[in-house]
């Protein structure tokens, strides 16, 4: 059993006036076989937060568990951790079937044991006919496959794996994703994935960790994170194009900002938000309505056949149910 | 047909200028010193007679160079492997522990700023049995009759000199190298338990493949073609030990210094043999180093 406890993980870079605090304050449990996304923009200290769990870097203060073992003292090679770099770091002077066996090489496996294993984790990430290449010789996608099969070869308690579909185009990446996906069915450990795309950290995770410069914003399952996100920021970040936050006062207290997502706004004559058309964006099945409302831009999502065209006045509305209230001032989620 | 032969003559021009360099400082003296080798001079080097190719071969066979070659093949035994570990020993801990101290990179890259002649001099006058503040450290031989002065020490003194004065090349080339390995690498053998040694098997030396060909071979030409330090040090003594081939071409109390027919001899054995081996050594460990795709 392989949960991770973060107690209170604090991490700071430099000292003096140059100090930067890359991680601030952040407690989170993640449990055994979670698929757990540490989601965020760049330099929210995310991967940062993921080091620590590696043992890459050393928090500032707070402790890591893995287990019910504090590994803030611990090196990587006892903590059971395996990672899965961006670049996917794969030694290019070893075969594919070398570089899978090298975590069991290093820990003193007999010859005929590795390579029965590698053929296994190559097997099930579908490389058993490029073991003998190089990873010069391999495409994107199935470098990343051999990364990941590095990863699965020695079955860690906890894999940590750092944005490894964001060097693969798209099309690969989506379907990298489900096979991801798949592959933490078929594991039995729990997977921590730090991505700045939120589209892996709705479709893959079991739960998702949103972080802002540092500080830890909201922990949940992908739904929860989305239906009642607990700051402006998440609120925002998720979902695209993001939530609407309307100007002050124009549904309700003027002392709480609201929030509505574009796909709760309807065209309906009387409603409550008027507005110009100022762009129209055809996607095929939804068209999207940029509207000037009292200079603040409004978001609508409609059907693909709206009519409204740009310079257009139109009145939107919303239930009350879909109103996202949060505090003016701390940024927090009212209910 | 038309087509080729103007692009021919555009290739020609275009090439021109340094095939001119190349053949009036290269090819042309190389002619010119094999054809010389085949000839015996009196010492004003006016007169000439030729006596044939077989002078190559006599030559060869003469046990004067073959106890040059000898000299020359544990000079360079002694002078390359030591050069690349050090200068790659000093390279890693300079990049990895004393990252932060400027001041060590420029003292072991200091010697590339040194020549030949005043690092000869200096470990001169360090080695120098009545002066020389490592003699007095050594003592025993090293104060009587001294190292360069001696048969068995001489040798590898003139090596210890030679290595010191390459050490900054290597280092600052290994230096520039290190620093494009990926640290991605090294952290992923770190979290898959890789030791700092195995890391530096695994990763460092293979990354550095290359450059370490590189080095090999430079080190090895240079290896093969000292003179400067052997001139100034021991000039080829005592009793021949430390007479290479370049001091057998050059060398003041080289046995041939007064034939200039022989001298070429010597000289073109000398560039037959430095081509042989640096082929050997791209067809031989050229293979195994992994470069980048």
């Amino acid at each position: 059993m392989a949960q991770v406890r973060l107690e209170h993980i604090t991490k700071v870079f430099g000292s003096g006036t140059d100090a930067v605090n890359a991680v601030d304050d952040v407690s989170i449990d993640i449990a055994h076989h979670d698929f757990m996304i540490l989601l965020g923009p760049s330099g929210c200290g995310k991967s940062t937060l993921l080091r620590m769990v590696a043992g890459l870097e050393e928090p500032t203060s707070g402790n890591v568990y893995i287990g019910d073992t504090r590994v803030n003292d611990v090196e990587p090679k006892q903590r059971d951790v395996a990672m899965v770099f961006q670049s996917y770091a794969l030694y290019p002077h070893k075969t594919v079937a070398a570089n899978i066996e090298f975590p069991l090489k290093v820990r003193g496996v007999a010859k005929a044991e590795r390579a029965a294993q590698a053929a296994r984790a190559a097997e099930t990430l579908g490389l058993s006919e490029y073991l003998q290449r190089k990873p010069g010789q391999l495409s994107g996608g199935q470098r990343q496959r051999v990364a990941l099969a590095r990863a699965i070869v020695r079955n860690p308690a906890v894999f940590c794996m750092d944005e490894p579909l964001s060097n693969l185009d798209a099309k690969l990446r989506g379907e990298t994703r489900a096979e991801l996906v798949d592959l933490h069915r078929r594991i039995d450990g729990t997977i921590i994935y730090v991505t700045h795309d939120q589209v892996e950290a709705m479709t893959m995770g079991t739960r998702v960790a949103v972080m802002n410069r540092g500080t830890l914003q909201q922990v949940g399952t992908p739904q929860e994170v989305y239906d009642k996100p607990a700051t402006v920021f998440v609120a925002q970040f998720i979902g695209t194009p993001p939530m609407n936050i309307l100007p002050a006062g124009l549904l309700g207290s003027a002392d709480h900002l609201v929030g509505v997502r574009p796909e709760h706004l309807r065209i309906t004559q009387g409603g409550r938000i008027s507005g110009e058309v100022r762009l129209v964006e055809h996607l095929g099945h939804e068209v999207l309505l940029m509207c000037d409302v009292g200079g603040t831009t409004v978001i609508s999502r409609q059907p693909g056949d709206a009519t409204a065209g740009v310079g257009d006045r139109v009145e939107l509305d919303v239930s009350d149910g879909h109103l996202h209230r949060f505090d003016a001032t701390t940024q927090r989620r009212v209910d | 047909m038309r087509r080729r032969l103007r692009e021919w003559g555009l290739a020609l021009l275009m090439l021109g200028p340094s095939l001119a360099v190349l053949g009036v400082f290269v090819l042309y003296p190389l002619g010119r010193a094999i054809m010389l080798g085949r000839q015996r001079c009196d010492p004003t080097g006016r007169s000439c007679e030729t006596t044939g190719w077989d002078q190559y071969v006599d030559v060869f066979r003469s046990v004067e160079f073959q106890q040059a070659m000898g000299v020359t093949f544990k000079f360079a035994a002694m002078t390359v492997p030591l050069g690349i570990v050090l200068g790659v020993g000093l390279a890693v801990l300079a990049d990895k522990q004393l990252k932060q101290i400027g001041l060590f990179r420029t003292i072991f890259s200091s010697t590339v700023a040194t020549s030949v002649a005043v690092a000869s001099l200096m470990w001169f006058f360090l080695l120098n049995p009545s002066v020389g503040l490592l003699s007095d450290w050594i003592g025993g031989t090293a104060k009587n009759p001294g190292l360069l002065f001696d048969k068995d020490t001489a040798l590898w003194s003139v090596a210890v000199s030679s290595i010191w004065a390459n050490l900054g090349f290597t280092f600052i080339v290994v230096t520039a190298a290190l620093q494009s390995v990926p640290a991605d690498l090294y952290e992923s053998a770190y979290v898959d338990g890789a030791s700092g040694w195995r890391r530096f098997t695994n990763v460092t030396v293979p990354m550095l493949g290359p450059t370490l060909l590189f080095v090999g071979v430079v080190l090895f030409s240079r290896a093969f073609q000292a003179y400067g330090e052997f001139d100034l040090l021991t000039g080829g003594g005592p009793e021949g030990t430390t007479t290479n081939i370049p001091y057998l071409v050059y060398g003041t109390n080289s046995i041939v210094k007064s034939d200039d027919g022989l001298r070429s001899t010597v000289a073109v054995l000398l560039f037959g043999l430095l081509l042989f081996v640096s082929a050997l050594q791209f067809r031989s460990i050229g293979k195994r180093v992994h470069y980048a795709n």
